[in-house]
């Protein structure tokens, strides 16, 4: 295994309460690939995604043992600002959960935030993050029109461009096409294709077909623990581990 | 083992079929509604069409004399209103606001926090002439405020905090988890998120909020005449006695043979509270609109 990991877990371990959810995933996740986890529901995916950029911080009585490296920079270091974490790790969610106000504003959230409000260089990373996004085409002729008037998918791609405009490096997926049509997840599934020239890519789906067709490199895990992690040709057609074929041809899951 | 009959669970008394309760339950909503809006269009009605004749230019433009008459018109009546609400609405929306965001954003749900939501909502029904004892003993009297349209309006403030924290509170919750969430994993901060996703995102229901207790302010009149005296003057700053609309009514009903004052009155009361509800309705739709999109 090289060493030269976008994202890298050593012994990540995470407790909600006194259940512990993750149990010592070391893990490298590289850069311009995209990784996919999969396993059954409560298997940890979700906690294991949201601990990349931080996002359990917000929830009391958990507790994290380990590192989780960026660029090999542990994140949850003291002097790590929890804020600039997040601005390098876009996350895009399970429910397209585009803010009521316009396309416009979805997508200049982000970087108004970080106190850009030059309308010339705004205006220009919208059309860049929607253009990115596969949007553009579809949203052009009226940025004023309200996030929440889209459709489904066009959501899920608006939130997606909302994440690509604060220029993170590692994008986080959490089931982004399971609340979506075949034909929207099919425009999300290439999307996620070229993204991945840019940026690395984490997604998280407990549908294997997907996995199968758009990841480079699949981790499976089964009750908090990776059980398995290898390139997708590889898990899908010679897993090592015997819970794992039981997984992926459907004896259980 | 033999399987037993489901049978249908004795039902006392005759059975009704349920296409016949469908009926009846139809008819009584049908009822209440209809009865509801009656008496809404009586009342309203009433006073519209008893007051409005008697309310003219010179009515609304002069103060009131007294007498038994009650001669003279409304015009510094109106005004004080209109300070009281101004005065009452500046201090309890920031407060209100600010204890509904700490309660529903930042709090831990602990005993502290149930005592304080538990105080909050004694407080709520405890009946507005006791606020107006408690204004009169300490805005009034150690504050050395004297009868002032401030008196009135810190009464009133103590008065509707409750209603405006928990109606505040209720929309603050509303707005969903999943746009706080994503506003957080786009870098923003805490307070970032509650000031461009979660205020915005619950605006509608803060501003319903703010309504009914402006309407509560307009029709208070017993802890406002602890408090703010009642002169019938025009004020000259917030540190004068002031006389609401509902208290003039008041005084003209029960000190006056000038009834029909005292409904052209309660006309130009209805006739502001509409106003009010109109302009803040529209706004926050207008708000709610552009931000939903359609």
């Amino acid at each position: 295994m090289e060493t030269n990991g976008k994202v890298e877990t050593r012994r990540l371990s995470f407790f909600y309460g006194k259940s512990q959810v993750l149990k010592d995933v070391s893990i490298n996740i590289r850069a311009n690939q995209t990784t996919a986890f999969i396993g059954p529901s409560g298997c940890g995916k979700s906690t294991f995604l949201r601990v990349l950029n931080r996002m359990n911080d917000t929830i009391a009585a958990s507790r994290l043992d380990g590192e989780v490296l960026l660029d090999g920079v542990n994140i949850y270091a003291p002097h790590i600002d929890v804020v600039e974490v997040r601005k390098k790790v876009g996350m895009v969610f399970q429910q397209p959960n585009p803010f009521p106000k316009s396309i416009y504003d979805n997508v200049a959230y982000g970087p108004r935030l970080m106190g850009l409000n030059h309308k010339g260089t705004l205006d220009e990373l919208v059309e860049r993050s929607l253009r990115a996004a596969a949007l553009w085409n579809e949203v052009s002729d009226n940025l004023g029109r309200s996030g929440l008037a889209l459709s489904g998918g066009q959501q899920q791609r608006l939130c997606i461009a909302r994440a690509l405009a604060t220029e993170p490096e590692v994008i986080l997926m959490d089931e982004p096409c399971s609340a979506l049509d075949p034909q929207s997840t099919l425009k999300i599934e290439e999307l996620m294709q070229e993204l991945k020239k840019r940026y690395t890519i984490v997604i998280v789906t407990h549908n294997m077909q997907q996995a199968a067709r758009c990841s480079d490199w699949t981790g499976f895990l089964l009750l908090g623990e990776l059980v398995e992690y290898a390139k997708t040709s590889v898990v899908f057609s010679r897993p090592r581990d015997r819970r794992t074929e039981d997984y992926i041809t459907g004896r259980f899951g | 083992m033999a399987v037993k009959r489901l049978d249908r669970p004795a039902v006392i008394g005759p059975r009704i079929s349920p296409k016949h309760a469908q009926s009846a339950a139809l008819f009584l909503v049908w009822v209440g509604g209809v009865v509801t809006v009656l008496i809404m269009l009586v009342v309203v009605g009433y006073v519209l069409v008893q007051g409005l004749p008697h309310v003219s230019w010179s009515f609304l433009t002069t103060p009131p004399v007294g007498g038994m008459d009650g001669e003279g018109g409304i015009s510094s009546v109106v005004v004080s209103t209109l300070y009281l609400i101004g005065l009452t609405i500046a201090i309890l929306v920031p407060l209100g606001l600010g204890a509904a965001i700490y309660l529903a954003e930042y709090a831990a749900d602990n005993r502290l926090t149930r005592l304080i939501r538990y105080a909050v909502d004694m407080l709520a029904g405890v009946p507005s002439i006791i606020f107006g004892l408690f204004g009169f003993a300490l805005f009034v009297m150690v504050l050395n405020f004297n009868f002032s349209i401030m008196a009135g309006a810190l009464t009133l403030v103590c008065l509707l905090l409750p209603t405006l924290i928990r109606t505040s509170e209720e929309a603050l919750k509303t707005v969903p988890r999943g746009q706080r969430d994503a506003s957080l994993a786009l870098g923003a901060t805490k307070w970032q998120t509650i000031w461009r996703v979660v205020l915005p995102g619950a605006l509608p229901g803060i501003v319903t909020g703010v309504i009914l207790c402006t309407g509560r302010a307009i029709g208070e009149t017993a802890c406002l005449y602890v408090t703010m005296g009642g002169a019938a003057g025009m004020p000259d700053s917030l540190f004068s006695s002031g006389r609401t609309l509902s208290l003039h009514v008041f005084y003209l009903a029960m000190e006056t043979n000038a009834f029909e004052k005292a409904m052209a009155t309660g006309a130009v009361l209805i006739l502001i509270i509409i106003v009010i509800n109109t302009i803040t309705n529209h706004l926050s739709h207008r708000f709610r609109a552009k931000m939903s999109g359609g």
